[in-house]
């Protein structure tokens, strides 16, 4: 069960638009390491995590991923408002707006559809844990390579808070990667799954 | 009443501080679930949102369905523009 509060974890505010940064930044709305897939690998990952931490830990950071996904969302929207044909085509926007006019839709910034094959829901709790740690830190990459392309204050403003909360995510994956590891036989972490052989939990 | 209304910008500002404090705390509780100093920053600011939030909603319309009021002529939900809109939070 999820509630909706209508605002935004942290406020986006921009006057000028700008189509062709909008394009690389819609990759963190449907790109292999954007929120969306973010938030998917977290939420499906949580249903046969053993330990009632870590399954906290992958809810809370799941959902936050979605209100994530709304601060890319609304950056996009803001840069692409009110645009003109001639605008479309001068920034090479031509090719989205053709598709989708200015509406959102989850696509890398090369064009590739979101797919559920950018993230990995394997069953496994070290396994999955790992994903979650790389996940962040590609995130992480990725906005650090959108910072050096945005000159745009009002824009850097929201993105380096989004790259903040990954290496937020970061740490907690780290403390649920322990959380697992310590209750598993420290001479052999892989001797059983405890996600899915019986009472050796 | 009119003396007492919060400016908007400041008050939503404020929401999105202690909103953040809670959210944060939060994920740290989650792996740190017996941590006193935690446990008791995320009710101090627990209680702060909670507070700001009735109190956006009094005056500004509700940001969440716990502070929509249906003792009015119209559903508030909808009048107020959606955050990634102009105007919005």
């Amino acid at each position: 069960m999820w509630n909706y509060e209508k605002r935004l974890q942290y406020p986006v505010k921009i006057t000028q638009t700008n189509p062709r940064i909008a394009q690389v930044i819609i990759t963190q709305f449907g790109g292999p390491d954007g929120e969306l897939a973010a938030s998917m690998r977290y939420l499906a990952q949580r249903y046969t995590m053993p330990y009632r931490e870590v399954t906290g830990v992958l809810t809370d950071i799941g959902t936050e991923e979605l209100a994530h996904m709304e601060i890319i969302c609304a950056i996009v929207h803001q840069l692409t408002r009110n645009l003109s044909p001639e605008e479309i085509e001068k920034s090479g926007f031509d090719k989205y707006y053709v598709d989708h006019t200015l509406a959102l839709w989850p696509q890398s910034a090369g064009g590739t559809p979101w797919t559920a094959t950018y993230f990995q829901s394997k069953g496994d709790p070290i396994t999955d844990l790992h994903e979650d740690m790389a996940a962040e830190q590609k995130a992480r990459t990725t906005y650090d390579n959108i910072l050096r392309l945005v000159k745009d204050p009002e824009i850097c403003d929201p993105i380096r808070f989004l790259r903040q909360r990954e290496i937020v995510h970061y740490q907690r994956f780290g403390e649920s990667l322990r959380i697992v590891q310590d209750h598993l036989d420290s001479k052999n972490f892989y001797a059983i799954n405890p996600e899915f052989d019986p009472n050796c939990k | 009443m009119n003396e007492k209304k919060p400016c908007r910008k400041e008050l939503l500002d404020w929401i999105n501080i202690v909103s953040f404090a809670v959210d944060d705390t939060k994920l740290f509780l989650d792996t740190h679930p017996c941590d006193q100093d935690a446990l008791e920053y995320f009710h101090e600011f627990k209680c702060q949102r909670i507070q700001a939030l009735n109190e956006y909603a009094k005056y500004y319309g509700p940001l969440t369905l716990d502070t929509a009021d249906s003792q009015t002529e119209r559903w508030n939900w909808i009048n107020e523009p959606w955050p990634w809109q102009e105007g919005g939070c």
